[in-house]
């Protein structure tokens, strides 16, 4: 028998903590296979966020470290002064990077900091149950804005791809959706492409990941994917707001 | 026409569906026994109609599908 | 004899902690360590080492955090309100088990307060404002060239212990200037290095001898496995209690009167003392050089028969008086001697005050 689909070794054989259909799942995989496929899965360091993911390192195959509530890029700056030749990201979510985080993130990109950011976008704030972050959307019903947000009380969504990519120091700036297997494969072809600008040393990479949330949106996994394709797609666009010359098509 | 073979991992398997919905021949459904964690698993049917494009292992948050290929 | 060389409090410091070993410093400036920054830009990178003025003193100690975790000797400074942004890394430091070499300068609060010179950050520095039981060894120095001494060390402490090490020095240190002897500097930890000298730092897995990849971090959501954690950090406390405890003692035996102070006060109490004897009052002096361990048992030695009261003396409402009234332990009478706002008394003033004390006393 050929295999065709295997589980990459870049995941622990563990079950994960996150909720059925929780596109975490997905993502944290992506990463640790193209991480595999390039052959540096001992040479990673990776730092977990606040948040869901903040188990990720039981998952991920790599050296990790825990960092406080949207730290990750500062712990992440410290990490590739000591290990200058090494593979490091980071992996945070809506709270820590979009949130308490936002200085750190803002300031990495501004450095044009050498290592790749994954950015998980599910428009709440799920580990604690559900509030409002500030990506949610207009409208959307949260436990701390329970009628909706609206623009008076909370102001409008925060893009983080469009904002980040005006500053020089980020040199590429993508974002993908989970929502499909053709919109997984082009996410993973995001991350090699993030890894790859880290590898050439050409300054910060971040991919921002659309991703679902059914615990907290109160739909199913199914449901939850319309969900997103419905209202976040149209709000948060696809695509590529920033790259170095020559690494579009890969 | 390549026969595949789609195993399921009941144990990590949450029950989630995402490989039922992204399934283009719609060949699997949530019938599966109960697991260890209370989760309804999910089950493919008609393995023989399966053409490998590996939707639901892509989709699936919890590597509990893998896919194989008889030479 | 090493030749010595003026210097400014600040530059020293960063030079004795270069010369200890440090390579990497994080910062932001802030009166009155400024120059520290300042210095570091210049010199660490002809010195094998990096220089990064972070966004903020949260993100100082972040990155010092995730350096250290990597293997990295990291120094980084600030003043008491960058302390205070700082104290959630240092939770995470002492947690995760990571070494680090921090030092203070510190002024005169709360809030924003003064640039001038303060010793208010006892509490913050010995009880710790981070959350959650930890201990950080933390150094009082009285000259520059003790805090040479003290940073000299410091960095190969910390790595030893595994644990941030602290330093306090007021900003009145930081600021003057003074003859200082300078050490040879110590070889340096480099990156190639880290898997032979620091197992449990995170370089990557092919890179260490097990290829075992390593995890550093603080969460530990079962309640057995956390209580293990700590009980296990407290194991270490409670013998680096017992190791890294110093002070100086002058003058106990037959003395009126004993003050307790570091620092700048410590200075200003010495001209005190001999001020007092010149009137026939006999005046001591318990001086702790480290503030955690703080020297309880150096207490002990006073003289219960002749002193008639214990002075601490500090540049703060009253902070390190708690430690000296566990010192002290109820068997002679603890007073206080203070000034705040940053206003520093003459020794002068130290002197009229002690008189009053015993004045009131009899």
């Amino acid at each position: 028998m050929k295999p065709v689909f295997t589980y990459t070794k870049g995941m622990l054989p563990v079950s994960t903590s996150y909720c059925p259909g929780c596109t975490h799942g997905i993502a944290n995989r992506i990463i640790m296979e193209t991480l595999e496929e390039m052959g540096k899965l001992g040479d990673a360091i990776g730092v977990a966020p606040i948040g869901c993911a903040v188990l990720c390192h039981q998952f991920m195959n790599v050296d990790m470290l825990e960092a406080a509530h949207g730290r990750a890029p500062a712990v992440a700056a410290g990490i590739r002064r000591a290990q200058p030749d090494r593979l490091v990201f980071t992996y945070q979510g809506d709270g820590d990077l979009a949130s308490i985080g936002t200085n750190e993130i803002v300031h990495a990109a501004h450095r044009g900091e050498k290592f790749s950011t994954f950015f998980i976008n599910n428009a709440i704030y799920g580990m604690t149950g559900g509030q409002m972050a500030p990506t949610t959307l207009i409208g959307q019903k949260t436990t701390t804005c329970p009628e909706g947000r609206t623009v008076e009380q909370a102001g409008r969504p925060i893009r983080m791809s469009e904002m980040l990519s005006t500053i020089d120091g980020a040199v590429y700036v993508e974002r993908v959706a989970l929502d499909s297997p053709a919109h997984v494969r082009a996410a993973k072809k995001a991350v090699r492409r993030a890894f790859e600008v880290q590898e050439k040393r050409l300054g910060f990479g971040i991919v921002e990941f659309l991703s679902i949330c059914p615990t907290n949106w109160g739909l199913t996994p199914a449901d939850s994917i319309t969900w997103l394709r419905d209202n976040m797609i149209p709000y948060y666009p696809l695509g590529v707001y920033k790259c170095p010359e020559g690494l579009e098509n890969d | 026409m390549a026969k595949f073979h789609v195993e399921f991992n009941r144990d990590k398997c949450k029950g989630c569906g995402l490989c039922k919905t992204f399934c283009p021949k719609k060949l699997i459904d949530l019938t599966g026994p109960i697991n260890s964690k209370g989760y309804v698993t999910a089950v493919i049917g008609r393995e023989d109609e399966c053409v490998g494009c590996a939707s639901c292992a892509t989709m699936c948050p919890d590597g509990a599908i893998e896919i194989f290929r008889e030479e | 004899m090493a030749e010595k060389v003026l210097l400014k409090g600040n530059e020293a410091f960063a030079e004795a902690a270069i010369r200890g070993g440090c390579r990497f410093y994080f910062g932001y400036p802030i009166t009155p360590q400024s120059e520290i920054p300042e210095f570091m830009s210049r010199e660490l990178k002809k010195r094998g080492g990096a220089f990064l003025q972070a966004e903020s003193e949260l993100g100082a100690i972040n990155m010092t955090y995730g350096c250290a975790a990597a293997g990295g000797n990291v120094f980084i400074s600030s003043s008491s309100p960058g302390i205070s942004l700082m104290q959630e890394g240092m939770s995470f430091l002492c947690s995760a088990e990571c070494p680090a070499t921090i030092l203070n300068v510190s002024r005169c609060g709360p809030g924003v307060g003064g640039i001038q010179p303060g010793q208010a950050d006892y509490f913050q520095m010995t009880r710790g404002g981070g959350n959650g039981d930890y201990r950080i060894p933390t150094f009082a120095p009285a000259s520059i060239q003790e805090a040479v001494d003290i940073l000299y060390e410091a960095p190969m402490l910390a790595d030893s212990i595994r644990n941030p090490v602290a330093v306090l020095a007021d900003g009145m240190l930081g600021q003057m200037m003074e003859p200082v002897a300078l050490p040879e500097p110590k070889k340096q930890i480099m990156p190639q290095d880290v898997p032979a000298y620091k197992p449990w730092a995170l370089t990557g897995y092919d890179f260490k001898p097990d290829h075992q990849r390593a995890v550093v971090k603080s969460l530990r959501l079962q309640p057995d496995a956390l209580e293990k954690h700590v009980e296990k950090l407290f194991e270490k406390y409670h013998r680096l209690e017992k190791e890294l405890v110093r002070c100086e003692t002058i003058g106990l035996d037959g003395a009126d009167v004993v003050f307790v102070a570091f620092g700048t006060m410590s200075r200003l109490c010495k001209e005190a003392m001999e001020m007092l004897e010149a009137e026939g009052v006999r005046a001591g002096l318990i001086r702790p050089i480290t503030i955690w361990p703080f020297p309880y048992g150096a207490f002990d030695a006073l003289d219960f028969g002749k002193t008639k009261a214990v002075i601490s003396t500090e540049l703060s409402m009253g902070q390190m008086i708690d430690d000296v009234r566990i010192g002290v332990s109820g068997r002679l009478p603890v007073e206080l001697i203070h000034r705040t706002g940053g206003m520093i008394p003459t020794s002068l003033e130290i002197v009229e005050k002690t008189k009053k004390i015993l004045g009131a006393l009899k």
